[in-house]
């Protein structure tokens, strides 16, 4: 019985790290290539999540809803970049923490007018909404199978064009040294903005899959924005590889830590002390982790900068 | 490629021309004698709810200017400041539910959980640079907002109303209104001094060395670890006694103190107001507070213009208000 439960909440995790690698993916390399703190990041998640809604809503099928919220995440995501992100490049790290700020208190508000501050429910595909059996007596939701599934499929990509093409190579070099890249004539900035465009469509995506499966609220991307700076700063800045690796660590620390943190507990303290101590500390596990892990290697476990 | 060293432009006080010096003095002086009189408002009715408003301001001041000694001093840009509000005003609230009203104890216990959160977190950061020490400043501010959430004895997400204010003395008179609003006022006062002495000493030209060039300074002798932890933990006390002023003021807490967003806007009302000024971080608070009072008074959504009018203060108004006057402490 423990040993289902554990590997349910193994599974959580796993889906819970994907997610966080899908946004973390583009937060990282932005950060990388043009050394540029993007707070806006997870209010493009929260968009994802909302376009998804809104455009399931129209078609009356979540399919063709991913379809048309994919391009319009992207589309938004290159406009945040002309209008505002473009013209912060050159400033120092305190200017765009703040410029980036003013535009989640923007856009959290605007979903709020738009649609209101009640969660939007999106309905599960109906094919994929059942639970299937994986081991004796213990169902998964065939959901969460799917954004492991998909999540794995993403990063997979990623690493082949990261690695195997010659786009990957020059944002690869980019984020170990921009400068040079560009003194080598490669024009960075139509780099970046690819790089910005693609990396707010996964954000978008890790918000559409999660959509059926979390309430739809503004402010939703904020805590997850948090967490993917845990992620990429643990994983190291600029690396695919450092946030695929600190995303799944994330994601299985925080869900196995909730689960077993109060029953831990409870060989060295009384039961309703343990139960209260362990929901104390597990939100805080991550941070602890984080801070362990900078203690002992302040640039990250994989830093692409040398 | 930015870098932190960016950061020097804010304050360079040999610049400073001797007409602006003597401006150096005036404006502080303008903004403490206005604070001062505010209560006078009470001539021309409604000062209950000026006094309310600030109050507020004075004490959102008083946290934003213990930040300015490391950002605008020091080039540390921590985002977790709002850390030390909270723990401040849980310092308060917590004991007061166990029936410890005095206020001397409870300010003793919020200056030394403050000292001590920014002491073991401080020594932490401060071994990362650059924006590794945003994020792990942002993360310890995460962890206690956390913490907050799930103190369920001390009602958890929903936070805890006082039962009273503070005592002194065994005297209730920080119930008055227009005593708690001059408490404030002397707290802001004798920090703006102290801040102001601190910045002036040979401490804090050290530390505004360390800003401008840490690899000289460590050349030279001083070891920056030792004056950056100092400022750390002088900055977390002070912004742990405007926590205690808030508890006393709102005779309310709630995790919603911690969270990163309210250190967002300390970092906003700095920027606001002008970086390294400490009299700039407390017409920033200023600002900031009747601009959002104001607007909120027009429509729910005031945060549709508020957030527009940071990104536009970013791009276009660099120094803030006091570059305005183009004075500078």
């Amino acid at each position: 019985m423990t040993l289902t439960l554990a590997l349910v909440q193994i599974l959580n995790g796993l889906q819970f790290g994907l997610i966080l690698f899908l946004i973390a993916a583009g937060l990282t390399l932005v950060f990388g290539v043009m050394d540029f703190i993007n707070l806006a990041h997870g209010v493009q998640y929260m968009v994802g999540a909302y376009l998804v809604a809104a455009f399931t809503t129209m078609t009356g099928s979540f399919v063709a809803g991913l379809a048309l919220a994919l391009p319009a995440a992207l589309i938004f995501g290159l406009l945040l970049e002309i209008l505002i992100f473009r013209h912060l490049y050159d400033r120092d790290h305190l200017d765009q923490v703040l410029a980036t700020f003013g535009v989640i208190i923007f856009l959290n508000q605007a979903v709020k007018y738009i649609w209101g501050a009640a969660p939007l429910n999106v309905a599960i595909p109906d094919a994929l909404s059942g639970a299937i059996e994986i081991t004796d007596g213990m169902l998964y939701p065939v959901w969460r199978l799917v954004i492991i599934a998909v999540g794995l499929a993403v990063g997979l990509a990623l690493y082949l064009v990261v690695n195997k093409t010659k786009l990957g190579m020059l944002v690869r070099a980019g984020a170990s040294n921009a400068a040079m890249v560009s003194a080598l004539g490669v024009n960075i900035r139509l780099l970046f903005t690819i790089v910005f465009g693609v990396g707010a469509m996964l954000a978008g995506f890790a918000g559409a899959m999660v959509a059926p499966i979390l309430s739809v609220e503004p402010g939703m991307g904020d805590n997850v924005l948090i967490l993917a700076f845990v992620v990429i700063v643990i994983g190291g800045i600029g690396s695919i590889r450092g946030a695929f690796i600190a995303a799944l660590l994330i994601g299985l620390v925080d869900t196995l830590g909730r689960f077993f943190a109060p029953t831990l507990l409870k060989l060295l303290l009384d039961p309703s002390a343990a139960s209260q101590t362990g929901r104390a500390i597990a939100p805080m596990l991550i941070y602890i982790l984080m801070a362990a892990v900078l203690f002992f290697r302040p640039s990250g476990l994989f830093p692409s900068k040398q | 490629m930015n870098n932190l060293v960016d950061l020097d432009t804010p304050a360079s006080p040999a610049l400073a021309t001797p007409p602006r010096a003597s401006r150096a003095y005036l404006l502080p002086l303008i903004v403490f004698v206005i604070f001062a009189l505010v209560p006078l408002s009470a001539l021309w009715g409604s000062q209950s709810f000026i006094l309310a408003l600030v109050t507020r301001i004075m004490i959102l001041a008083l946290a934003a200017m213990s930040l300015d000694l490391l950002i605008g001093y020091g080039a540390m840009i921590s985002f977790g400041h709002a850390a030390y509000v909270g723990l401040g005003a849980y310092s308060v609230a917590i004991l007061a539910s166990h029936g410890i009203t005095d206020g001397f104890i409870q300010l003793a216990v919020a200056l030394g959980v403050s000292l001590i959160f920014a002491l073991f977190t401080g020594a932490i950061s401060l071994r990362t640079k650059g924006v590794y020490f945003i994020m792990i400043t942002l993360a310890f501010g995460q962890m206690l907002f956390f913490l907050g959430t799930s103190l369920a004895a001390y009602g958890g997400d929903d936070g805890l109303t006082l039962a009273s204010r503070s005592m002194f003395f065994g005297s209730k008179f920080l119930k008055n209104d227009v005593a708690m609003y001059y408490v404030a006022f002397g707290v802001l006062l004798g920090a703006y001094l102290l801040l102001r002495a601190i910045v002036a000493s040979r401490f804090g030209r050290v530390l505004r060395g360390i800003r401008e060039n840490p690899v000289r300074m460590e050349a030279i002798g001083f070891a920056p670890y030792r004056y950056q932890l100092t400022a750390y933990v002088i900055a977390g006390m002070i912004a742990g006694v405007s926590g205690f002023l808030l508890a006393n003021q709102t005779e309310f807490v709630s995790p919603a103190y911690t969270a990163w967003q309210r250190s967002g806007d300390l970092i906003f009302v700095l920027v606001l107001g002008g970086l390294g000024s400490l009299h700039g971080a407390i017409i920033g608070a200023a600002v900031f507070s009747l601009l959002a009072d104001i607007l909120s008074h027009y429509t729910e959504n005031w945060a549709l213009i508020f957030g527009p009018i940071l990104i536009l203060v970013v791009l276009y108004a660099r120094g803030g208000i006091t570059g305005l006057f183009g004075s500078k402490s």
